[in-house]
């Protein structure tokens, strides 16, 4: 019983631990992983844990801001484009091994790098003391909007005029970042639209002269697969039955 | 809770008491998605039994087939799980989990009545639609992994579908919280305490607008009919879940109809006063004062956590209070659930591009109107639902204080009522010693 | 280890940096273009846990960044959300013109 009386201040380790785990842990799923559609899951689950991290933070708007831009649309539109291109070969996706072992040593000698820097400045690794484990929640939502439209609520206490003026809001970075969604909104339906090919004169859809097109010189197209699939190694699968299938 | 729980066990501050306080959260909300969908699927049969002049499920339990949906969940847990050959089975697996997982997390930050909910979350509102918005996963997933053509095009307009009604979806719901000036669904539900004439959906016609907008879209946003073209009958066998068998497929059905009462409930807290009902009975009847909403004082908790014993520090007053504030919101969320079925069953499905059409070229105009008329509604300050009713609204201001510390500080706009609206943050305001500097005056550029 | 000490905010650092070298290594291994993109996503989040880390009062009561933090990596999401649809579009064309997604055969303007 004396084990259940003790007070246990490690709530924020604890879910630290699994939020983090699951992140690098599907994060090495997505860099492991040879098919195409697994890896979006995965990294899914990925940003989906990191989000859990952000609200361990303590940030929550961002937290919910990931989930819902990040997780919530940015991935469908990845999963679209997946779903769109992914054909006969393109599911599976072997890679050299010498590149393999180059990235290794590299991503390897990185890691050690920034985990240096990380755990070396005596500042950032001094922990707080959470044992007050109910952390509480700040009312950040209606400062974060104040900050966008240049009034930061959050400096009124600052002394210092130098630390004062240069919190400045962010209402020029806001504006700067709308125009440029709008310009990617509208750049991105002019890149993606169905073109029309050189020789379409009549009336049919581009897409389905393409696919006239792939049917007519669907000889000529098999040859070069096969030679794309013979040059990397590759069998030719059958797109719906996965490689890395762990059942 | 998690203190009470330590009490009760003579524990002092103990790990066991939180294990215990979240079970128990968890294990209640679990009801509400799994008999709320038993409830809701027999509901259903009843009501399109009803429209189209049958009966519907009669022999089952009773007279009104109670338990019909019981006797069905049992086939369908006798039912052998196929899964097919092409399908990429680990993912097939696991796309119905995806589903469940994210509807059941929505109810996280739900706020069935003052108080009573399952995490405290000061976003709450663009929580419950992110968590909601992860749902269109399972189904993407399921329609690739069942190596079905049928499948796949579900899928396929699924999250064409789910994607593009986020945007009028968002644009509605931000007008409640542009009026309340907060993210916290039960800061939003509680402003609108009193009679109905406060619920916000009264507020003036744009946010009358912007609840039908809403409504419209939550509809297409959980896949319903008319908007259910991932399951399209007639043209893509069943869609998504064509492959699906047993359990399985009834997991699917339960996320489905558990994110129905989610986006009611939604509805309701945002514009329909939440667990407020028309009458504001608890304060009539003097169980809990409307100047006492929102309050963190223990003295307002449902258990005294000091207090020894379960009964001795039972707080019978606010627990029926509370307990007619959570009844309120099942059945609002109830009716908008019905109101749902109702629509499925009274209108032909459209076409893909009739959905796509009704989203980008009718949802999206009205809400940016329905958005645009509310701001201007608040900007001139014209008579809203409750001034015509003469009856007090309290709006919720926050200020901060130069000692850096932010403080809330709450003024009753109309009459003398005083209404102490602590959020539910534990930081109870600090003493204004300080000046307390007005927002509009930082933006002077004073500083 | 971790369950006895407490976190601080370089262990966040540490999950940043080990997201970041998953997306970079994942960038310059994968043959498939929108793994690459995948990898740009990861790399992303690993700089923004850096951000929410240091503008976090829980882990950091002193000196933390404060909003600024939290506000850059609200700019970082959008911004990623941004990259995201152009690169799909340069993705689908590429796919529309050459029929592939491998990055290894996109080298028409080798010299």
């Amino acid at each position: 019983m004396d084990l259940f009386a003790v007070a246990w201040p490690y709530w924020h380790q604890f879910f630290f631990i699994i939020f983090a785990a699951t992140a690098v842990g599907f994060g090495f799923g997505v860099l492991l992983s040879k098919n195409v559609v697994r890896m979006a899951f995965y990294l899914v689950l990925s940003l989906g844990s990191t989000a859990g991290l952000f609200f361990l933070a303590g940030a929550e708007f961002v937290g919910a801001m990931q989930l819902m831009i990040y997780v919530g649309g940015t991935l469908v539109l990845l999963i679209f484009g997946v779903m769109l291109t992914a054909q006969k070969d393109f599911i599976n996706m072997d890679t050299h091994t010498q590149d393999w072992i180059l990235a290794t040593i590299v991503g390897g000698s990185l890691l050690m790098v920034l985990l240096f820097a990380a755990f070396g400045a005596e500042d950032w690794n001094t922990p707080q003391d959470l044992t007050d484990a109910k952390v509480e929640a700040t009312k950040e939502a209606t400062p974060l909007g104040l900050a966008l439209t240049g009034i930061r609520v959050d400096t009124l206490g600052e002394t210092d005029d130098a630390v004062q003026g240069g919190k400045a809001g962010y209402l020029m970075p806001f504006i700067i970042v709308s125009v440029h969604l709008l310009v990617v909104l509208i750049g991105a339906a002019y890149m993606a639209r169905t073109k029309k090919l050189s020789h379409a004169t009549d009336d049919k859809s581009s897409r389905a002269k393409l696919m006239l097109f792939k049917m007519e010189h669907e000889a000529e197209l098999l040859e070069e697969e096969t030679y794309v699939v013979t040059h990397r190694g590759q069998s030719a699968l059958n797109p719906l039955d996965p490689q890395d299938d762990e059942n | 809770m998690a203190d009470f729980v330590n009490h009760i066990l003579t524990l002092e501050d103990s790990w066991i008491g939180y294990i215990v306080a979240a079970l128990v959260a968890a294990v209640l909300i679990l009801h509400v998605v799994a008999v709320g969908a038993l409830l809701f699927i027999w509901m259903e049969r009843k009501i399109s039994g009803r429209i189209q002049d049958r009966l519907g499920p009669t022999r089952v339990g009773g007279k009104f087939g109670w338990l019909q949906t019981l006797a069905d969940g049992i086939k369908l847990i006798a039912k052998e799980d196929v899964t097919p050959d092409l399908a990429d089975k680990f993912l097939f697996k696991i796309a119905p989990y995806v589903g469940l997982a994210a509807s059941y997390a929505a109810f996280i930050a739900l706020p069935f009545a003052d108080g009573v909910v399952g995490q405290h979350v000061n976003t709450a509102v663009f929580f419950v639609l992110a968590v909601l918005g992860l749902e269109v996963f399972s189904v993407i997933l399921a329609g690739y992994s069942s190596g079905s053509k049928w499948s796949l095009f579900g899928a396929m307009r699924e999250a064409a579908q789910v994607v593009s009604y986020e945007v009028p979806l968002g644009m509605c719901v931000v007008v409640p919280v542009m009026i309340c000036g907060t993210m916290n669904l039960t800061t939003i539900a509680n402003m609108q305490a009193g009679f109905f004439t406060n619920w916000l959906v009264f507020n003036d016609p744009f946010t009358f607008l912007t609840a039908i907008v809403y409504f419209t879209c939550a509809t297409a946003g959980v896949n319903r009919a008319p908007f259910d073209l991932a399951e399209a009958e007639s043209e893509l066998v069943a869609g998504f879940h064509t492959e699906y068998s047993g359990l399985r497929w009834s997991l699917f059905f339960m996320a489905e109809y558990s994110s129905m009462f989610i986006v009611a409930a939604l509805a309701s807290i945002l514009f329909f006063g939440g667990s407020h009902g028309p009458i504001p009975i608890a304060d009539v009847l003097g169980l809990l004062s409307l100047d006492n909403l929102g309050s963190s004082d223990p003295a307002f908790h449902v258990f005294n956590e000091d207090g020894g014993g379960f009964f001795a520090s039972l707080n019978l007053e606010i627990a029926i209070a509370r307990f007619l504030g959570v009844a309120n919101l099942l059945l609002k969320g109830t009716i908008g659930v019905t109101v749902m079925m109702w629509v499925r069953w009274s209108f032909p499905r459209l076409r893909i591009d009739q959905v796509m059409t009704m989203c980008l070229k009718y949802c999206v105009p009205l809400a940016a109107v329905g958005f645009l008329g509310a701001t201007a509604w608040q900007a001139l300050d014209l008579p809203t639902g409750n001034s015509l009713m003469n009856s007090p609204r309290y709006s919720h201001h926050e200020l901060w204080t130069a000692d850096d510390s932010e403080s809330t500080v709450e003024e009753a706009s109309s009459n003398e009522v005083q209404t102490p609206h602590e959020d539910d943050t534990h930081a109870a305001a600090k003493a204004v010693e300080l000046k307390t500097v007005p927002v509009s005056v930082v933006k002077g550029g004073e500083r | 280890m971790l369950l006895i000490g407490t976190v601080s905010v370089s262990w966040y650092l540490a999950v940043g940096a080990v997201l970041f070298v998953l997306g970079a290594v994942c960038m310059a291994t994968k043959r498939n273009l929108l793994g690459v993109l995948m990898g740009v996503e990861l790399v992303l989040n690993g700089a923004n846990m850096n951000f929410i880390a240091f503008g976090s009062k829980v882990l950091r009561p002193q000196g933390s960044l404060g909003l600024d933090g939290q506000l850059i990596a609200l700019f970082v999401i959008v911004l990623a959300a941004a990259e995201a649809a152009v690169a799909l579009a340069i993705a689908l064309n590429f796919y529309n013109n050459h029929n592939t997604v491998d990055v290894d055969r996109a080298n028409e303007l080798n010299g």
